[in-house]
């Protein structure tokens, strides 16, 4: 995984609350065996009409936001299925940081594990993002997000900082604390599932 | 201060705990299907990993398998590849597989259980978020994304910060439990603390109303622990538990022995204290509808539907949505539920297409046709129900009714394979999401039980199945 560097962009408002992983990425894309590719299908029923036109009136149509890196959106962000497809959508179409009062606790999970940051702000300070205009910088080392007007700092748990700074291979770390799985397999009273037969 | 359920089974698995941050928990049971292990097993290769307990790990196919004619091609070809890369998968991993001619093949959540895999105490994981059904028997069981499957395989362990521990009483006796039942309760309880009430905890559902239940009634309780944004969902186990799980396939040969430990230590002290609590009363409840675009948008079949500032209770984004909900599902506030026209009824999903879901929907529509605008199918759970409920003759009686009788998957509910709504048709549906475009692009879901479902595709649309006669 890249280590994750300091963005400087304009957000992207996605001003809805509850946006399922269904939204995020349609279950008729889940089909591919890869891990790349899915941006051009995010949001895919909101972005696109039947006849495959854009939607005019949904905020990624937007030419402005074309380049954008962060985006805000309401409460219980990323709710719904476990799909990890939702995730390498939103990375491979171009955003890094997701910011929303509340995060679905798997979808959360799962952005730490390919270098996307969420980050969790309270309600009225999310409000105002909406209406942000200007580009804005997030630094994560200092965990504060710089507008032109003012600095907002926000918390992050220590141990998916470190992960995301560095880039971290979540098995290569776990294989260093092989001889404590050992143990445990050792003193595990659970049966294994095909011994049982 | 004593421990809770999740507390005990939490700290007995344990491999590597730190100052802050997550645990390293070991993984007992890992089940594994076509969607979302594709990127982890490629994850392995690249890396030169292995999978470290094969033996631990159970492979099968529901997600986008036809559930028409099985001996026919698969004509989706992406879907086909899907299945294909499954096969291969378990093959050069060494991983049992259910494949899609399997007497054991159906949806993960269905299977798991009826083979004995799922026990009491353990852990269990898969790439889906409805995991949460396997704490039916007291497992603590997770939803995980694709990583973390990739990390399951390769080391039999997952890091996750310990969630909050959240207690959900369930008081009263159903007077009708043929009327009124297990869905009804939990799509009551995510209406009252709504789709992100249990994010971050694990739900333990405790008292009469749960003790009364079947095993597959307090399935389709855990199942939908995820709807309420809850990480899992876990009833400690009794003989209702023990009961099930004996003599399955997979059952451990030192069953009994297990039992006594289990009886004995999977349950919360008495003096445990949970960091959350809400209580229903069920006494009263009536038969659950979802009008809207999440499972908190739930009503009773007695009611009308809402209007926004009714649901909102004065929040403005919950307005918002409560709008956008209204107009995506073309339904007007102050509408009757029962006055809800249908188009589709789908029986199927993790939720609700046990053998006990099909036995009383089937009493609903015996002898009866379904409603001449309605198209109707029943997807069984998994093949293993398919077959006892031929046995019993419920296929009979569903096609006699003009329901279509398929073969097992997770088909209507997510809409990965050809089973889909077309734009605009609204579905009764036995499943756990109502997403826009869940079960089809412009296709509109409303939640409901068995019973709810059936008695709908005969009437043709909502009836409270209350007032039918179903002893």
């Amino acid at each position: 995984m890249e280590p994750f560097k300091n963005i400087q962009s304009i957000i992207t408002p996605l001003d809805k609350v509850n946006v399922d992983t269904d939204q995020i990425i349609p279950k008729q894309f889940l089909k591919l065996v890869q891990k790349s590719g899915f941006g051009k299908f995010l949001f895919y029923n909101w972005r696109f009409d039947e006849t495959e036109n854009k939607r005019s009136d949904f905020v990624l149509n937007d030419s402005k936001y074309e380049n954008s890196h962060i985006l805000v959106s309401g409460d219980n962000f990323g709710c719904g299925s476990s799909r990890e497809h939702a995730v390498w959508a939103l990375q491979d179409y171009g955003f890094s940081v997701i910011i929303a009062p509340s995060f679905a606790d798997i979808f959360f999970s799962n952005c730490f594990k390919n270098g996307i940051l969420p980050i969790t702000l309270d309600q009225e300070i999310v409000e105002t993002l909406f209406i942000e205009t200007d580009s804005v910088e997030i630094d994560l080392e200092n965990q504060i997000i710089v507008t032109p007007s003012r600095t907002i700092p926000f918390t992050i748990d220590s141990h998916k900082k470190k992960i995301l700074l560095e880039g971290l291979d979540d098995i290569a770390q776990t294989f260093q604390l092989e001889n404590k799985i050992i143990e445990f397999e050792e003193n595990s009273t659970v049966p294994s599932v095909l011994k049982s037969f | 201060m004593g421990d809770t359920l999740f507390e005990k089974v939490w700290k007995s698995h344990v491999v590597v705990e730190q100052e802050s941050g997550p645990s390293l928990i070991y993984i007992d049971r890992h089940l594994v299907h076509e969607v979302t292990s594709p990127q982890a097993f490629d994850g392995l290769r690249m890396n030169n990993r292995k999978v470290r307990r094969p033996d631990l790990t159970i492979a099968t196919m529901d997600h986008n398998v036809p559930t028409n004619d099985r001996s026919l091609p698969i004509l989706d070809q992406t879907s086909s590849i899907q299945i294909q890369t499954l096969e291969k998968n378990c093959n050069d991993f060494g991983i049992t597989l259910f494949d899609i001619n399997s007497p054991n093949q159906g949806i993960v959540h269905v299977i798991g259980p009826q083979l004995g895999i799922t026990l009491p105490g353990s852990t269990i994981v898969c790439g889906d978020s409805h995991t949460s059904t396997h704490g039916a028997f007291g497992a603590l069981a997770l939803g995980i994304g694709t990583s973390d499957v990739e990390h399951v395989l390769a080391s039999q362990t997952m890091w996750l910060e310990k969630p909050k521990t959240f207690e959900i009483k369930v008081d009263g006796k159903i007077k009708n439990p043929h009327a009124v039942t297990a869905k009804d309760i939990v799509l009551s309880i995510i209406k009252n603390i709504g789709t992100g009430g249990g994010t971050g905890t694990v739900i333990e559902y405790r008292g009469q109303g749960i003790s009364d239940l079947s095993m597959e009634q307090r399935m389709t309780i855990c199942n939908m622990s995820i709807e309420a944004g809850a990480r899992a969902g876990m009833i400690a186990p009794d003989e209702k538990t023990f009961d099930y799980l004996r003599d399955r396939k997979y059952t451990p040969k030192n069953y009994e022995s297990l039992v006594e430990i289990w009886r004995d230590s999977l349950k919360t002290d008495n003096d445990a204290k949970f960091e959350k609590e809400f209580t229903l009363d069920i006494n009263d409840i009536a038969p659950q509808v979802s009008w809207g675009t999440n499972p908190g948008m739930t009503c009773d079949v007695t009611e009308s539907i809402p209007t926004p500032d009714d649901f909102s209770n004065g929040d403005d984004n919950q307005k918002k949505g409560a709008q956008k909900a209204l107009d995506y599902m073309d339904l007007k506030s102050g509408t009757p539920v029962e006055e809800i026209k249908i188009d589709r009824v789908f029986i199927g999903s993790c939720t609700n297409a046990r053998l006990e879901d099909l036995i009383e929907a089937s009493k609903v529509i015996k002898g009866q046709k379904i409603s001449s605008h309605v198209k109707a199918m029943v997807v069984p759970g998994s093949q293993m129900v398919k077959k006892q409920a031929e046995e019993m003759g419920l296929d009979k009686i569903f096609i006699e009714s003009n329901f279509e009788w398929r073969e097992a998957g997770c088909s209507m509910c997510l809409g990965m394979n050809p089973d889909i709504l077309s734009p605009g048709e609204r579905c009764a549906s036995t499943s756990n999401r109502n997403f826009e475009g869940r079960q089809g692009t412009g296709g509109r879901t409303h939640l409901v039980s068995p019973v709810m479902a059936a008695a709908a595709a005969i009437a043709g649309h909502f009836v409270d199945v209350r007032k039918l006669d179903l002893n």
